[in-house]
Formats: structure tokens, sequence, C-alpha cells
């Protein structure tokens, strides 16, 4: 027998929220995120530079102590996202909890960088995961990590959460038709909450109003 | 099976079959039988994947194990997570844009991939290269296997569960990749070879701020070493542990601090000597090979810590001669279009990690007919089917940590 325990939802708190509230919670976010990296290649290494003793990203409050991705709150990919890579990467940004954010770390994660004309090599990350900051650079210096998050960190304090969660745009690679012919479509277009089926991505926050 | 009803079982007094119910087994509802005679408990082997993305392969190696409780009994590295088809991309770049990619497929020693295909290129061209250019690349080749050791020292002891060496590992990294970077502009990946030399000269005052560099790094060297050496539990872990004979070394291709640690006296910077190498390890010079006879983690720890000394001789003398050579020219004009005759040539090079090799295929066409590349870590990863079985689960993090691989130079 197993229990239905339904989709967590953020609660009514935190999506109409007055902005004083907000702001609080916007705050406590963008100090305190928990970084995941998923270190691929080159860019890995100055990730780690980055969070070594000069360049230090702990005191923007980027802690990378995250066991995994359930424990993150941001996921750093740094580095070439293979096609075989690809399915994992995916899986692991799914196990992370809401909200989440992603820095695309280097060119190659942007866009496949110096392998672009690769027959294995994912053309960017933002094909399978939707990605917040872009970093560009081959590998991009310490010091564009930390303006990184720093951006991050202001589109954190912009951040309305209603609008997170409803208007959400379908990834470049979300599937946007039915995989049978003559099916509903798959995924979803989030701003109809009657249509969410449950895959896409923050459909399962979408404020309940009516129901 | 869970411990109520392992206990159910051991409780029992000779061979009891079981399955488990349907609602003790969650969702899977598997029937398991497990036996219990005079033999002991039976247990049957699971299959446990490590990886792609696990904190303890630094990177994105995949291990497929066999376990037996906590005894693993067999061990397959399922590698190309990190296959990017750099052999495929060589043959539609031309010589000079295949550096670019040539140096990325080992993050860690960018300079020293750079280096084979140049040198190549430079063997099928019958290009003489200035003396001044052999002697700069020379001293970066030696930075370079400085930085990638260290990165190695540093992340080693964190995967055992040490913190604070990695700290002083980048310490010393920094110090170095600015130094590297006020010479090519880069940290990481250097560009800094071209076909016949190198893309200019050092800048005005670099001698002495490299000299200074290797300085500082080897006055706090010691700092590392002894926080490493003297560490029981580091000691602990590794000694006598994953020991990787010369005979396996030589069957798998291993190369490099691994191999040698094990007994495997092979450096190709003494047997095949190519840049300045000849002169710099013959008699009465600062290079020498190191190795051990053990062949364990703790050995392989060692050789490394050696190599950073010895690799600090080298440079030094590298800087010493530089400031003795005086200016000169430090490449070779090329023509606009480069084409190479056709021919073959293999070029082998020793990387921090072991051989690197490039087997250059040309049709007198501007890009390589076929480029094959023959990096270290996919042999000396290889060689860990043959290195797990038998080992506990839990060494295998200290294993894997010190078969000091980088997963792009296993994929490509």
């Amino acid at each position: 027998m197993t229990t239905e325990l339904g989709m967590p939802t953020l609660g009514v708190l935190q999506t109409a929220a007055p902005h004083p509230l907000r702001l609080v919670l916007n705050w406590g976010r963008r100090y305190s995120l928990w970084v995941f990296n998923f270190g691929l290649a080159c860019c890995a290494i100055e990730f780690i530079a980055t969070s070594m003793a000069r360049h230090d990203f702990i005191r923007f409050g980027v802690i990378p102590f995250a066991h995994g991705p359930r424990q993150a709150d941001l996921m750093v990919t740094s580095g070439t996202v293979s096609d075989k890579m690809a399915p994992a990467l995916r899986r692991l940004w799914e196990q992370m909890a809401e909200p989440k954010y992603v820095i695309s770390f280097g060119a190659c994660s942007n866009s496949g960088g110096p392998y672009w004309d690769s027959y294995c090599v994912t053309k960017g990350v933002d094909q399978i995961i939707p990605v917040d900051v872009y970093v560009p650079g081959c590998p991009p210096r310490p010091e564009a990590l930390l303006q990184a998050i720093v951006k991050l960190q202001e589109k954190i304090a912009d951040e309305n959460l209603r609008d997170r969660y409803t208007r959400r745009a379908p990834g470049v690679g979300a599937l946007t038709r039915g995989l049978v012919h003559g099916s509903p479509t798959g995924t979803v277009t989030v701003s109809a909450p009657s249509a969410a089926s449950g895959q896409a991505p923050g459909s399962a926050d979408t404020p309940r109003s009516s129901s | 099976m869970d411990t109520a009803a392992a206990s159910e079982v051991s409780a029992a007094a000779n061979e009891i079959s079981r399955t488990s119910g349907p609602g003790t087994g969650g969702s899977g509802g598997r029937p398991v039988t497990v036996g219990l005679g005079a033999g002991g408990l039976a247990t049957s082997d699971m299959v446990l994947n490590i990886g792609p993305q696990h904190p303890a392969t630094h990177g994105v190696l995949r291990l497929r194990l066999v376990v037996d409780a906590e005894r693993i009994v067999s061990a397959e590295p399922v590698v190309g997570y990190m296959h990017r088809g750099a052999e495929k991309l060589f043959e539609v770049r031309d010589y000079r844009q295949i550096i670019v990619l040539a140096n990325r497929h080992d993050w860690l020693s960018a300079f020293a991939n750079e280096l084979g295909v140049v040198l190549a290129t430079e063997e099928m061209l019958g290009m003489e290269v200035p003396e001044r250019a052999v002697w700069i690349r020379t001293l970066l080749s030696e930075i370079n296997r400085i930085l990638s050791h260290l990165m190695f020292l540093g992340s080693y002891p964190l995967e055992l569960g040490a913190i604070t060496p990695v700290f002083y590992s980048f310490r010393e990294r920094e110090e170095l990749q600015s130094v590297l970077e006020e010479v090519s502009g880069g940290r990481i990946h250097y560009m800094f070879n071209r076909v016949g030399g190198l893309k200019e000269d050092v800048p005005a005052g670099w001698t002495v701020r490299v000299a200074q560099a290797l300085r500082a790094v080897r006055h706090r060297m010691p700092d590392l070493e002894n926080i490493l050496m003297g560490n029981e539990i580091l000691r602990g872990r590794t000694l006598g542990v994953g020991v990787l004979p010369r005979e396996l070394a030589a069957a798998y291709g291993v190369s490099g601090p691994i191999a040698r640690a094990g007994g495997l006296d092979l450096d190709l910077r003494r047997d095949e000597p190519y840049l300045a190498y000849g002169e710099l390890f013959a008699p009465g010079g600062p290079g020498r090979v190191v190795t051990r006879q053990e062949g364990d983690c703790y050995a392989r720890l060692e050789v490394l810590l050696e190599q950073v000394q010895v690799s600090l001789d080298i440079a030094e003398t590298c800087v010493d001669r530089l400031r003795s050579l005086g200016n000169g020219p430090v490449n070779v004009r090329l023509p606009k279009v480069l084409k190479v005759p056709a021919g073959h040539v293999y070029r082998w090079t020793e990387n921090p990690l072991g051989i690197n090799g490039y087997y250059l295929v040309s049709r007198g066409d501007k890009v390589p007919w076929r480029l094959k590349l023959r990096s270290a870590s996919f042999n000396n990863v290889q060689v860990l089917s043959e290195m797990l079985p038998g080992c506990l689960l839990a060494d295998m993090v200290s294993i894997m940590g010190s078969m000091f691989f980088v997963v792009g130079d296993v994929d490509k």
C-alpha cells in the first residue's frame, strides 16, 4: 500500500507574499546558495580555483558542501556536456528542489564551445535544462564566476515567485508535441494550470487558485 | 532484506528458504532467497554503479562494480561520458587550429599536450626550432608538470577526507598559474606553442618573476609534504593498498608516475629525450627519474611529491640557461598556408600523467588525414579492472584517487 503524498507546493505565503516578506525570502535565498558543482571538464578546475582561498566564493554565500543535487540550490555546469552525459545531467537537475538555479560555466556548456562541430557534444546545456546565467570563456576566469554569482543574486533579489512559477518558458529541448500522433501535448505551457500534467519543470508548483 | 528479517533467518536452525512478501520489499516485490546452512550466510553479489557523477571519481568516470558485501568481485570502468570526438575534429582543423583542441583533452597539462602536436608537425616539416624556444618550452612544460601534480596532491587527500591540503596546493597553483598567465595570457589553456616555436618571447623581467615563484613554491612545499606524509590516517588508508606491480603496469601500458611507483623505470625525458631534456637528464644534470618499488597508493603519492622537487630543479636550471642565452628568435616564420608533406610520424612525450603520443598521418594537405591520440589516462584507467577486485569498497576511493587520471584524457 502506498501513500499518496501529492506534489509539494510552495504555499500561499511564498507565492502571494507581500513585498516586505518577499524581500526577506529573496534575501535569504540569494545569500545561502548551496552549490552543486557538475564538474565535467577544464572549467571544473577553475570552479575549484574559485572555491579556494584566493577567490573564495564562500564570502558571497555560495557554499560548496552540498552532498548532492537534492541538497543544492544552485547547479554550476562547468564543462563539456556530451550526448552520453546529457540524460544524467537532466536527471540530477530534476532531483534538485525548487527554487533552483543554474549557472552555465564556460563556452562548452554555453554552446559547445571549441567542440561546436563535434558529433557527440551537446551544443549548449540550455537544450536540456533552463539556465539562469551564462559565463563566457574557455575556461572563464574565477573572477567571471564571481561576477556570475553576483548577477544571479541580483536576479534572485528581483524575483517575484508568482512570476517565476507561472511564466517559466519551456526549455529549448522541451517536448512540445505528443509522443503519439494525435495525443495531447506531452509537456505543457505552464501558464494554463488546468493543462499541467506534471511533466513540465515547475508545473507542480503552479498556484492552485480555484481548485 | 531488512534487519528484522535477517535476524529471524539467523535465529533459525539450519536452512531456511524465505521469500520476501509483497509487503516487505517495497515497490519491487522481487523474491529474495536467502539460504543459511553450515557454511554460513550465503549472499548474492550486488552490482553497484559508481558515477558518472560521483564525488569520489573526480570527474565523470563511471565504474560498474560487482560487490560481495564489502569486497569487490569485479570492476569495469565505463568510459565515454566525456568523449568529445577530438580525433575526428583534428581532421577538419588546420595545423595551427589543432593546438586549440589538442591542449584540452588533459586539461591539467595543456602545455604538454600542445607540445606533442607541434613536435610531430615540426618533425614532418623538418623544421629547426630556435634554441631559445626550446628552453622556454622545457621550462614551461616543467612548470605545467608541477601544476598538474599539485592538483592531484590536493585532490587526492580531499577524496580521502582531508580538506586542508587542497588549500595549500592551490596556493602554490595560483602562484605558478599567475606566472604562466603573464607569459601566455591563459590560466589553464596556454595556447603558447606554435609550429616552429612559440607565440612570442617572454615579457621583460619575466625570468626574475618565474625564479621568485619557483623559490616561493619550493620554500612552501614542506607545508604540504608534512601535512600529507606524516599523517597517520593517510598512511593507514594508502600503505599497502592498491598495489600495481611492475609486470601488470607494463602489460596494460600504464605509464607515468603510477607505473614508476611500482618500479617500471620508464621516463621519456631520459629514455627518448626531446626538447632540452637530453642535456638536463645527462649525468650531472638536475633531472632524475623518480621510482619506487612498492607500487601502492602511498608510493604513488610519494613519487608525485618527489617529482615536484625534480621539476623545480629542472625549471630553475632552465631559468638560468634562459638568462645566459640572451635575446634571439623564438619562432620560425611560417608560410601563409601551412601544408605538411605526405608521410607519417609518431611523437610521444612524457606528460605529467604518463606517455602522451600523437600519430600524425598526412597526405600533403593543410589538415592531417589522421591524428591518432594516445593518451596516458586511458591506459592507466583500464588497469583498474585488475586492481580493484579483491579490495574493500572503501579502498576503491583511495585507489581511484591515486591513479591520477583526468577524465578528458581517458575519453578524448
